[in-house]
């Protein structure tokens, strides 16, 4: 029983962090906390699911398409929603993300209707291997447990030697010094929300895949993530992951002891760990100079 | 330090009001401690105030029942959005969580008229310094938090509170709960006064507001209002002027978090039923959209804001189907590209539009708006 729970918080855990890692991607360049995020990903995996029921197409053509939305959609967004901002505050720009979230919320209500739908996933949540003698798992966490390898490698490669991750990096640091250097700031910020959104889409395929599909499916899931992220430090990507983990498994083994107080348990360890460390786990603590 | 861009707008704004003006009445430059302190700055407001609290007492003689209770709704809900803007507008700290107050007020009260048959007064204020506890409490880990971090702890605060509320069968549950007769005396003796009907709750509901909306625009012209304030500006400017911080930023949640537990209990009178998913996160993001459209950091703009809003969601988009031209539009692009039974999402999609336009646009709000009207008019032909 402890090596079930154990491989299903991670598996879940790496749900999160990769969600989390989304929403990090976007912090990391450009100070902005993505609070539309999640509905991000609840509309992609809506185009899947349209492509998918509607039109009948096989997954693995649904899939790119997807994800090409994704890419479209997370651009449209900063293109029409923050770049027009001009020097919008931490509050403003929390504003803007709420306010795209709830315009995304309310399309998706109003294209697909509220009911609840089954997502027809490649992967499947009860489809079992035996990996190990007497530990059986499913489809579903294998494809999450490659799937977030391959991504966490693949960005922390593309941050550390090529020249757009490099040059994203900058864009952090100083977006003026950036712009001096001839990095051009809006299309890395486009790129950024580009690849964000992309990640997400993926994590919230998976998350449909696990639990139903309704307009408001992604909004736990989120908040999880988010706390996640914030939980390893906003602003490394390691940091994220490794948070997603943590509250993957504290959820999963304290929502077996107590199942009915499982949905709060990740928002109590959250508060409880950002009071003593206010920037997470991992990440480097920067005191305000004067 | 949130609102820096923000506040050097404003201030933009108001020295080219307070400039000793053309006209050279009402909008000079206040010259002593008393001016600045004063209620009303000249004699014409003075008098269009107490026209408004005169026409406000009379509303209810000729305006329909559905009407009152939307005023009531609206009253509440400016009741809360002062409150919260004190914290975010004044004082620069970002809550997500004012649902979660909200809720411990109409819960609080409730409760505690029900179980300890306390008079209606005496309950909602004590309902009211729980939720203030609970802001200190929630204040308390505001100290080392800033941006995102805070948003996180208040959200995370907010849905532990619903949750909380949702499986604790004390509270109802995720049923909910009526609420109990509106008595102002104790219940089940001679002393019982119960109030029925959306008018007499409108005067109760009426006073408490304009009460608690002078209180706060007082409390902004004290040493403790300077203080949010230049917390809001600058905070280790503020610490190393002398303003301590620990105390008056949790004073500011708690401050906060009693309006809004305030606003809770009433809310729970007017509405009659609630359940915990009332008061969702959806409920806090609403709240916030009040104060940033209606204006943060200024009381007529999160008054405004509140009435703008809550008549849009409980009014406007509500039977957005039955608006002349619009809703026609509107069914037919429903079924042509979408549902038609989805097109009560339609409120939704029109606030996101409203946040994002109101920030990219006028970052200040619909007060910014009314101060730009005003300086045109009084400087009008120049």
């Amino acid at each position: 029983m402890f090596e079930m729970l154990l491989i299903e918080g991670i598996a879940i855990g790496a749900c999160y962090g990769l969600f989390g890692v989304a929403v990090a991607i976007i912090y990391k360049t450009s100070d902005v906390i993505n609070f539309a995020q999640g509905e991000m990903g609840m509309v992609a995996t809506f185009v899947a699911y349209h492509v998918l029921t509607v039109y009948n197409v096989p997954f693995w053509l649904a899939f790119p398409v997807t994800l090409i939305f994704a890419i479209l959609l997370g651009m449209a967004i900063e293109f029409c929603f923050l770049r027009p901002a001009k020097d919008p505050t931490v509050l403003g720009l929390l504003i803007i993300t709420l306010g795209a979230e709830m315009l995304l919320m309310g399309l998706a209500g109003w294209k697909w209707g509220a009911e609840q739908k089954d997502f027809p996933f490649l992967l499947s949540v009860t489809k079992t291997h035996e990996m190990l003698p007497g530990i059986f798992i499913n489809e579903w966490t294998i494809g999450v447990f490659s799937l977030s390898i391959i991504i966490m490698i693949s960005l922390f490669l593309f941050f550390r030697y090529s020249k757009l991750g490099i040059a994203m990096r900058a864009t952090q640091q100083n977006v003026n010094a950036a712009k001096i250097m001839g990095i051009k700031v809006e299309r890395v910020f486009s790129i950024t929300w580009a690849m964000s959104s992309l990640i997400g889409a993926v994590a919230a395929m998976f998350f449909a895949a696990r639990s139903v599909l309704d307009p408001n499916f992604m909004m736990e899931p989120f908040m999880r993530a988010f706390a996640a992220a914030v939980l390893g430090g906003l602003t490394s990507i390691p940091g994220v992951v490794v948070g997603g983990l943590i509250l993957g498994i504290i959820e999963n083994f304290f929502g077996y002891a107590w199942p009915e107080w499982k949905p709060i348990v990740a928002f109590v360890v959250i508060i409880l760990i950002i009071t003593v460390r206010p920037s997470g786990l991992f990440a480097k603590h920067y005191i305000k100079k004067v | 330090m949130f609102l820096e861009h923000s506040d050097a707008k404003k201030i933009n704004v108001q020295q080219h009001v307070n400039q000793p003006s053309i006209c050279g009445y009402a909008m000079d430059m206040k010259r002593d401690y008393y001016e600045d302190v004063e209620l009303f700055r000249s004699g014409t407001i003075l008098t269009w105030s107490i026209v408004l609290l005169v026409f406000l007492f009379t509303l209810p003689v000729y305006l329909p029942s559905y009407n009152i209770y939307l005023l009531n709704i609206i009253m509440v809900n400016i009741i809360l959005a002062v409150g919260l803007n004190i914290l975010v507008g004044y004082t620069g700290q970002i809550s997500l969580g004012h649902a979660g107050f909200f809720a411990i007020g109409a819960y609080g009260t409730s409760l505690i008229m029900m179980n300890f048959h306390f008079p209606f007064f005496a309950a909602i204020i004590l309902a009211a310094l729980i939720a203030a506890f609970f802001g200190f409490i929630i204040g308390l880990p505001a100290l080392r938090l800033e941006g995102p971090y805070l948003a996180i702890a208040t959200l995370g605060f907010g849905l532990t509170i619903m949750h909380i509320i949702g499986r604790w069968d004390f509270f109802g549950g995720r049923m909910g709960i009526t609420a109990p007769p509106l008595d102002m005396g104790i219940s089940g003796t001679s002393f019982s006064y119960v109030i029925q009907g959306d008018v007499k709750i409108y005067y109760l509901i009426l006073m408490m507001t304009v009460l608690l909306v002078i209180g706060a625009r007082n409390l902004m012209k004290t040493r403790v209002g300077r203080a949010f304030m230049s917390i809001r500006d600058d905070d280790i400017a503020a610490e190393v002027m002398g303003v301590n911080l620990t105390i008056y930023k949790t004073l500011a949640f708690a401050v906060s978090a009693f309006y809004a537990g305030v606003a809770g209990g009433l809310y729970g009178f007017v509405v009659g039923f609630f359940d915990p998913f009332t008061f969702n996160l959806i409920l806090s993001i609403i709240f916030l959209v009040m104060i940033t459209v209606g204006g943060l950091g200024s009381i007529m703009g999160a008054i405004m804001g509140a009435m703008l809003i809550t008549y849009l969601q409980y009014d406007l988009l509500k039977n957005v189907e039955n608006l002349p031209y619009l809703g026609a539009l509107l069914t037919t692009v429903s079924k042509k590209w979408f549902t038609v039974i989805g097109l009560a999402n339609f409120s939704s999609i029109a606030l996101g539009l409203i946040m994002i336009t109101i920030v990219i646009f006028e970052p200040l709000g619909m007060f910014g708006i009314w101060i730009r009207i005003k300086k045109y008019w009084k400087t009008w032909p120049f």
